[in-house]
């Protein structure tokens, strides 16, 4: 168990490779409670949400949930989050250790819409995430409605073993899954009887240190990782998110003028060719010369138990391709620019 | 947990088996157990000298890399390759097949700065690293 964002997490339970293997092939269940989950009332919060972000609040579809980020006036990450629009409110779900930063943030942001409302269900709130190619089996049985139908990126509102849930289609591993969001209270009885009912299909507890090392090859970004105040959605490979033709938002001039100028040190995907692994923070090179370090490693049995990492590197190092070197205890390793994600599933 | 007999144990849990002048050395299953899946071992190279309780090579886990300190100096004569193909062997067998190297003793005195199982079995039970 190890400390995070206030919360006592698990890192491992049956071990970091058997849990990734059970994500990959059968399913695994998280303890996700620890994630920030905002409630968002009124009729301005479309608007509202996306004067503060990149993507697209307002064009969500009820029932749709979507990647989105705060930036700050300089472009860089408040935060990575996602929201959930339901019929009479969003959900906004945000990363543990940003949970205080962003309520006081969002509080400090609604001077000029009277109408908003919003609740902070940090602590009181759980998460359970079932993930994997077996996850549909194992949750439909227990809800009370048509989850098999439920698209990827929606949710539904509706019971789990009798239980008040948002029962949404999004996870962070790569794989299809469900996520559940669940009153705490009900939360415990619901992971016994998830797991209970899961054992047939191999379902297994899964914990920080295989969502890490799934999430990264997905090549999907962790705050503080691939991005941060200091890194922007398009130095973090984000790029995709950032919708400039919406009218104005905070951090939309300098993340403009980052696209105009494209000089900025950007987050490039390695794939090692030694068996020595990357480390966050180990410098990486090109042509002897240190242009970068790196920022998320992992073994990736997907990609046969090869080196993976993220690093954040100059712009004419991070062309898919180029050959870098990252520097392990003093030896430089070959490191080849790949694109993300590393694994995507068939 | 028993440790087993026959072995000598280092406070940075390896353990070494003295046989004559050679000791066959490794970290002992109280450390795979806490360091998790092993997906990478760096060790001395043949013929390289050790001193003893120094830094000579890493075990890294799936999330932590850790030191490996010589339990006993001397002169490093074999590796363990099976290691590099399959470094989660040291989970499997951490007292058998999991072994990380040989050396030959320079100091059979050394021994004396180690640990009995049965010391090093109440190090465990403390905790303590």
């Amino acid at each position: 168990m190890v400390p995070f964002g206030g919360f006592e997490m698990p890192v491992q339970y049956g071990g970091i490779l058997r849990e990734h293997e059970a994500v990959r092939h059968r399913a695994g269940i998280f303890d996700l409670s620890h994630m920030g989950q905002f409630e968002l009332r009124g009729a301005s919060v479309p608007a509202w949400a996306d004067s503060l972000t990149v993507n697209s609040v307002g064009t969500m579809k009820p029932f749709q949930a979507r990647y989105n980020i705060f930036t700050n006036e300089l472009g860089g990450c408040l935060d990575d989050v996602l929201f959930y629009r339901l019929p009479d409110r969003f959900l906004l779900v945000v990363n543990a250790g940003n949970a205080p930063k962003m309520w006081a943030y969002l509080n400090g942001s609604t001077a000029l819409h009277p109408d908003l409302s919003l609740t902070n269900g940090h602590g009181s709130r759980a998460l359970i995430a079932v993930q994997g190619p077996r996850a549909l089996e194992i949750v439909a049985p227990l809800c009370d409605c048509d989850v098999a139908a439920l698209k990827y990126y929606y949710c539904v509102e509706g019971r789990v073993d009798g239980a008040p849930a948002l029962i949404a289609r999004t996870g962070y591993t790569g794989e299809d899954g469900f996520e559940l969001f669940l009153e705490g209270a009900d939360a415990p009885r619901i992971w016994r009887t998830l797991l209970e009912r899961g054992r047939d299909a191999g379902l297994e507890a899964a914990g920080l240190g295989a969502r890490d090392m799934l999430r990264l090859e997905a090549g999907m970004p962790l705050y503080g990782f691939e991005i941060d105040e200091d890194i922007s959605p398009l130095a973090g490979g984000q790029g995709w998110a950032v919708k400039t033709n919406k009218p104005e938002f905070v951090g939309k001039a300098a993340l403009l003028e980052q696209v105009a100028h494209d000089g900025y040190d950007r987050i490039a995907a390695l794939v090692l060719e030694g068996r020595a692994p990357a480390r966050t923070g180990y410098p990486v090179l090109l042509n002897g010369e240190r242009i970068g370090a790196v920022r998320s490693a992992s073994i990736a049995p997907s990609l046969d138990g090869k080196n993976v990492a993220t690093a954040l590197v100059r712009k004419d190092a991070a062309a898919v391709g180029t050959t870098l070197g990252i520097e392990i205890r003093g030896t430089v390793h070959a490191a080849r620019v790949v694109p993300l994600p590393f694994y995507k599933r068939s | 947990m028993a440790q087993p007999a026959g072995l000598l144990y280092s406070k940075e849990h390896e353990w070494v088996k003295v046989e004559g002048d050679v000791g066959t050395v490794g970290i002992t299953d109280y450390a795979q157990n806490s360091l998790g899946d092993i997906v990478y071992v760096e060790l001395p190279r043949v013929g390289q000298g050790v001193k003893q309780f120094a830094s000579i090579g890493v075990v890294e886990s799936v999330k932590a890399v850790s030191d490996l300190f010589a339990p006993i100096g001397g002169e490093v004569l074999e590796i363990n390759t099976a290691l590099e193909a399959d470094p989660a062997l040291v989970n499997r067998d951490a007292f058998g097949a999991g072994w990380l190297y040989k050396v030959k003793l320079s100091d059979p005195k050394e021994r004396d700065g180690l640990l009995a199982p049965g010391d090093y079995d109440a190090l465990v039970a403390e905790g303590a690293h």
